[in-house]
């Protein structure tokens, strides 16, 4: 063993990032490249009436101009036939006048350079016969509120173990609020981009995209292609946090764009279309009932999840998961629905559910430590559960005592007075508040092949993707530390159709899954290696993870905040954080932190300042800039302490690792609100938490 | 955005007259804001004039006070030793808003000028009366969290978003406008006009009229003041309520007072009715609320800026106590 797994390495692509050598998808200069720009309505949902392209088109530069009217060749299903697995926004765009949402596609105009493309844009007229927006999670909706099939395929909707009436009839004490959480939207830097270039029927994407694979075969149902005909390309992604996990309708529009006018097209999403195109975090409506004798033991949960979808598609904000298995409990009920909307589908973001969740579970925790006059940190204590008592599994590792342990340490908790509003300084009131971090460890099947040269090194390839998140670096550690060789002899391709398939990057799964994989290639590269005697060898090798439920895998964690606030101006700053993490194996702690620090500093943005505008008449935002739609700036985080607590995982799968890249924002928001509630008494049940709250 | 022609003017003199001579022609000087409209068409312009080559003497001494060209980059005049020693409020307002790269650019005279943040008035989709007379008011039905609630009409409820105006307003600051006619001098709280029936005419000035200077006269009292700003965030972010204030206070009785509030009314709002129950009073906190009560009584909230009042009452007494020691 080389020691690379463990080593706080650099990334290996930081060079080629900070030079500008590595290719962005916006990035890729081809000949006789066009640039195409949407046009999107500004309202939904209604019918198209009429679109006027003479403006347009007569604007200098403006090649061609795309509307349902023309993108396919007729007839044309309102839906593309087969592409059910497809988001339902980009398997009907350009399809029909019909009109789901306000910020839908509604045209593309192209042309020979960026600014002609933006002013054709603008002179496209639309005209709309809008109806009324079906907004409101608690109204009547589209269709009325029902239960999902299932959660992501995985998990049903609903849970139930023991007797949850009896065990809150019984309880001493009994806890039974309501919290909501508002749209929230990804807003990654680099902003959707794609690509498209046609030879003949086979078609190359550079897309800005979690996953290569996917946007392949959707793009090939959506245009009843061969997936075979169709490549994807994206060796650098500048930002997701879950907003490239589906094709979105751009994507789409470029490759119609593209075929249209016979050359490359490539098409940017702008900062304002990113508020109504590629999904974002659906609103919540929460309700909590804990219950728990005088001692804190808890006899019965119930979290009952609602939330928006859109009027075709189905997405699951799975908020009461957690609650499912975080604490030890005999009587537990969860329930998630949905309410159609005239919204576009809202879709993955951080941490999904569990971010979300937490806030509404680990708030409850809090009230019901405060109505017991018990610590937080001793209710969660009092509650630790040994085993997985929604599957019946044992953890396959579980050091979540130990974090809160260090964590608690590292904050000074013992020295907290529970009297609330009793810690001054500088003026301001200032609280502490606490909250568990959780999120499930996910494997899929994934494949790697493995070159290894005359020369020493060891080339490896993979469709998988790094959009920040540090996975060049990590992979490339993985299989020095197997092929026992000093990292900088491995070269590590990723981000191509061309290469062994991979999953989704998301759900922090590709240490999980890809890591495995590129282990067992460099095996294999190793034994077959020494069975030959070649100098050199390529191998391909397939993992999958095991299919039996024998344990239970989560990253676990332990979060404190301190706030501060003001007590007549009704401020809130964030003073201190810490976040205490077990994780399985780290591979790099250098990218582990980041990930993990990105992620606390994310849920400070969803706890005091990440909302969403949508106007009501006509269902678009109206806060769609990074001026309107408030995220952290630098002093609004404070200096956060990420502390990786060691944990041996023998079982989660052959590496070791749990997933990091999602469990850092997951109780950020509920340690916040918690400490809000410790410094001013007041008990705010909705993100996020403003100053109108605390006046 | 549309095609639109690009010259520099060499002088003031130029400028203006070629300003003046073509009704959809402007001045272009630091551009933070104009090009951000520009880009979302909520400004068409023909052609820009950039005045930034026409040589600027900054910021000079004149009588005690200070005469600023409004050529002056904001981040410099939040640096200048002379403003933060004689008018730290108006350092202090500057130094709050928006970002460093955007104060690098932003002049004195341009951001007198910014317009509102209001969202309806920067979408172009949505009905506005001060993008387009007799159009409507999207914000009164519409999200107007952030709106005024100070010098409100029915036609419009946007805030004025400058803070540094909010100091050169408590300030008494005068603005020198050159035009075709030659020079003239106005009072800054005669600058501003508030919306009524006409939210579209914003300023005094003429098509064709440009700020050239901004004279602040001496304030004895100027040198303990201060601009207090309440935000969502932490920074980069206008505000939910602002108050510049500066007292003159001998034997605990407040002799003097200037206040001006931003961030909750249409224009930078000089308070009036505050400086008149302070000035004489007591200076104790019971004066600086009775001063705050009196100056929102006039407040007209809606349905989500109500927190506002309070917000704001609270601001002014804060930032009276921090002057008042």
């Amino acid at each position: 063993m080389s020691g690379a797994i463990g080593a706080k390495l650099d990334r290996v692509d930081g060079r080629a990032k900070v030079t500008g050598v590595a290719r962005y998808t916006g990035d890729w200069g081809l000949p006789g490249l066009l640039h195409a720009v949407l046009v999107t309505s500004p309202a939904g949902p209604g019918r198209v009436a009429a679109i006027d392209v003479d403006a347009a088109s007569q604007t200098p530069g403006v090649v061609a101009i795309l509307t349902h009217e023309n993108a396919f060749p007729p007839p044309v299903e309102v839906e593309a036939p087969g592409a059910e697995g497809v988001v339902p926004d980009s398997r009907t765009v350009l399809r029909s006048p019909e009109v789901l949402y306000a910020g839908q596609p509604v045209g593309v105009v192209v042309a020979r350079s960026l600014e002609a493309a933006i002013e054709g844009a603008a002179r496209v007229g639309v005209v709309l016969d809008p109806r009324p927006p079906q907004l409101d999670l608690e109204g009547s909706g589209v269709d009325g509120i029902f239960a999902p099939k299932s959660i992501y395929g995985m998990e049903p909707p609903d849970s139930e173990r023991g007797d949850f009436e009896r065990g809150w009839r019984e309880a001493a004490v009994r806890l039974d609020v309501r919290y909501s959480t508002e749209w929230e939207h990804h807003n990654p830097i680099e902003r959707h981009t794609t690509t498209a270039v046609w030879e003949g029927d086979r078609l190359t994407l550079y897309d800005s995209t979690q996953w290569v694979n996917g946007v392949q075969d959707d793009v090939a149902a959506v245009l009843g292609l061969p997936v075979e005909n169709v490549r994807v390309i994206s060796p650098f992604v500048g930002g997701a946090f879950g907003s490239k996990c589906e094709t979105w309708p751009h994507t789409i529009c470029a490759a119609l764009a593209a075929r249209h006018v016979g050359a490359p097209v490539r098409l940017e999403v702008t900062r304002q279309q990113l508020f109504g195109l590629v999904g974002g975090r659906p609103q919540t409506r929460q309700r909590v009932r804990l219950a728990a004798s005088v001692d804190g033991k808890l006899m019965a949960i119930a979290h009952d999840s609602l939330n928006d979808t859109s009027a075709r598609g189905d997405f699951v904000e799975p908020c009461a998961v957690p609650t499912r298995m975080l604490y030890s409990c005999p009587n537990v009920v969860t329930t998630h629905r949905l309410n159609r909307l005239d919204i576009q589908t809202p879709t993955y973001m951080r941490a999904p559910g569990h971010a979300t969740g937490t806030f509404a579970l680990e708030s409850a925790m809090d009230e019901l430590a405060f109505a017991l006059g018990m610590d937080p940190l001793a209710l969660r204590l009092a509650n630790y559960a040994d085993h997985d008592e929604n599957l019946g599994v044992p953890w396959s590792s579980r050091e979540l005592r130990t974090c809160y342990e260090r964590g608690a340490q590292r904050f000074g908790w013992e020295r907290r007075n529970p009297e609330l509003g009793s810690q001054r300084q500088d003026g301001c009131l200032v609280g502490w508040g606490m909250a568990t971090a959780n999120y499930h460890t996910l494997q899929s099947p994934a494949s790697a092949r493995v070159k290894l040269t005359a020369d020493g090194r060891a080339e490896v390839r993979c469709a998988t993707l790094d959009f920040g998140t540090g996975a060049y670096t990590a992979l490339t550690q993985v299989a020095a530390e197997v092929l026992e060789l000093p990292p900088d002899r491995v070269h590590i391709e990723i981000g191509d159709t061309d290469f062994p398939w991979c999953p989704i990057a998301a759900g922090s799964q590709t240490m999980a899954s890809v890591g495995t994989a590129i282990a067992l290639a460099c095996q294999k590269a190793r034994q077959e290696l020494a069975r030959t005697g070649r100098r050199e060898v390529e191998v391909e090798a397939r993992s999958e993870p095991t299919r039996e439920k024998k344990w239970s895998s989560h990253a676990w964690g332990a979060q404190f905040a301190e706030v501060q606030v003001d007590p007549e101006l009704g401020t809130v700053r964030v003073t201190r954080f810490v976040g205490a993490f077990a994780a399985g194996r780290i591979v790099n702690p250098k990218t582990a932190h980041s990930q993990l620090l990105g992620g606390i500093a994310m849920g400070i943005g969803q706890a005091l300042l990440e909302e969403d505008q949508r106007d009501p008449r006509w269902g678009r935002v109206v806060n769609a800039d990074l001026a309107g739609y408030l995220v952290p700036t630098q002093p609004d985080v404070p200096d956060i302490e990420v502390i990786l607590v060691p944990e041996a995982d023998r079982l989660v799968n052959p590496l070791g690792v749990k997933g990091i890249g999602e469990v850092g924002i997951t109780g950020v928001a509920a340690a916040i609100a918690n400490a809000v509630f410790h410094a001013t008494g007041k008990r705010v049940r909705h993100l996020p938490i403003q100053i109108e709250d605390l006046l | 955005m549309n095609n639109f022609a690009y010259g520099r003017a060499s002088s003031a003199e130029s400028a203006v007259a070629t300003v003046a001579a073509r009704p959809r022609v402007t001045f272009l000087a630091g551009g933070t804001s104009l090009l951000d409209l520009m880009k979302l068409d909520v400004e068409s312009p023909e052609a820009l004039v950039d005045l930034t080559g026409i040589p600027e003497a900054g910021i000079v001494e004149v009588d005690g006070g200070v005469r600023i060209g409004a050529l002056t980059r904001n981040s410099e005049v939040a640096a200048s030793h002379l403003i933060r020693e004689r008018f730290p409020l108006l350092a202090e307002a500057i130094a709050s808003g928006a970002s460093p790269q955007l104060r690098h650019m932003a002049t004195v005279g341009g951001n007198l000028l910014q317009r509102t943040r209001c969202a309806y008035f920067r979408d172009v989709l949505a009905p506005c009366n001060k993008r387009t007379p007799g159009a409507g008011c999207s914000a009164l039905d519409g999200h107007h969290r952030t709106h005024a609630i100070l010098g409100t009409s029915d036609a419009c409820i946007a805030t004025h978003p400058s803070d540094m105006a909010v100091a050169l307003t408590a300030l008494d600051a005068t603005v020198v406008v050159q035009g075709r006619e030659g020079d003239r001098r106005i009072p800054i709280r005669d600058f501003y006009h508030l919306p009524g029936d006409t939210p579209h005419v914003e300023t005094v000035l003429a098509h064709g009229e440009l700020i050239t200077a901004v004279e602040v006269p001496l304030l004895s009292f100027a040198a303990g003041s201060r601009y207090l700003k309440v935000r969502d965030r932490a920074t980069y972010e206008f505000a939910l309520a602002s108050a510049a204030v500066a007292l003159e206070v001998r034997d605990g009785v407040v002799r003097a007072a200037r206040v001006a509030l931003g961030g909750v009314a249409t224009v930078p709002w000089r308070a009036l009715a505050a400086e008149r129950v302070l000035t004489g009073a007591a200076c104790n906190r019971e004066t600086f609320e009775r001063a705050a009560r009196a100056e929102l009584e006039a407040a007209r909230p809606r349905r989500d800026n109500g927190f506002k009042v309070e917000l704001c009452r609270r601001t002014l007494v804060r930032a009276l106590e921090e002057v008042a020691g």
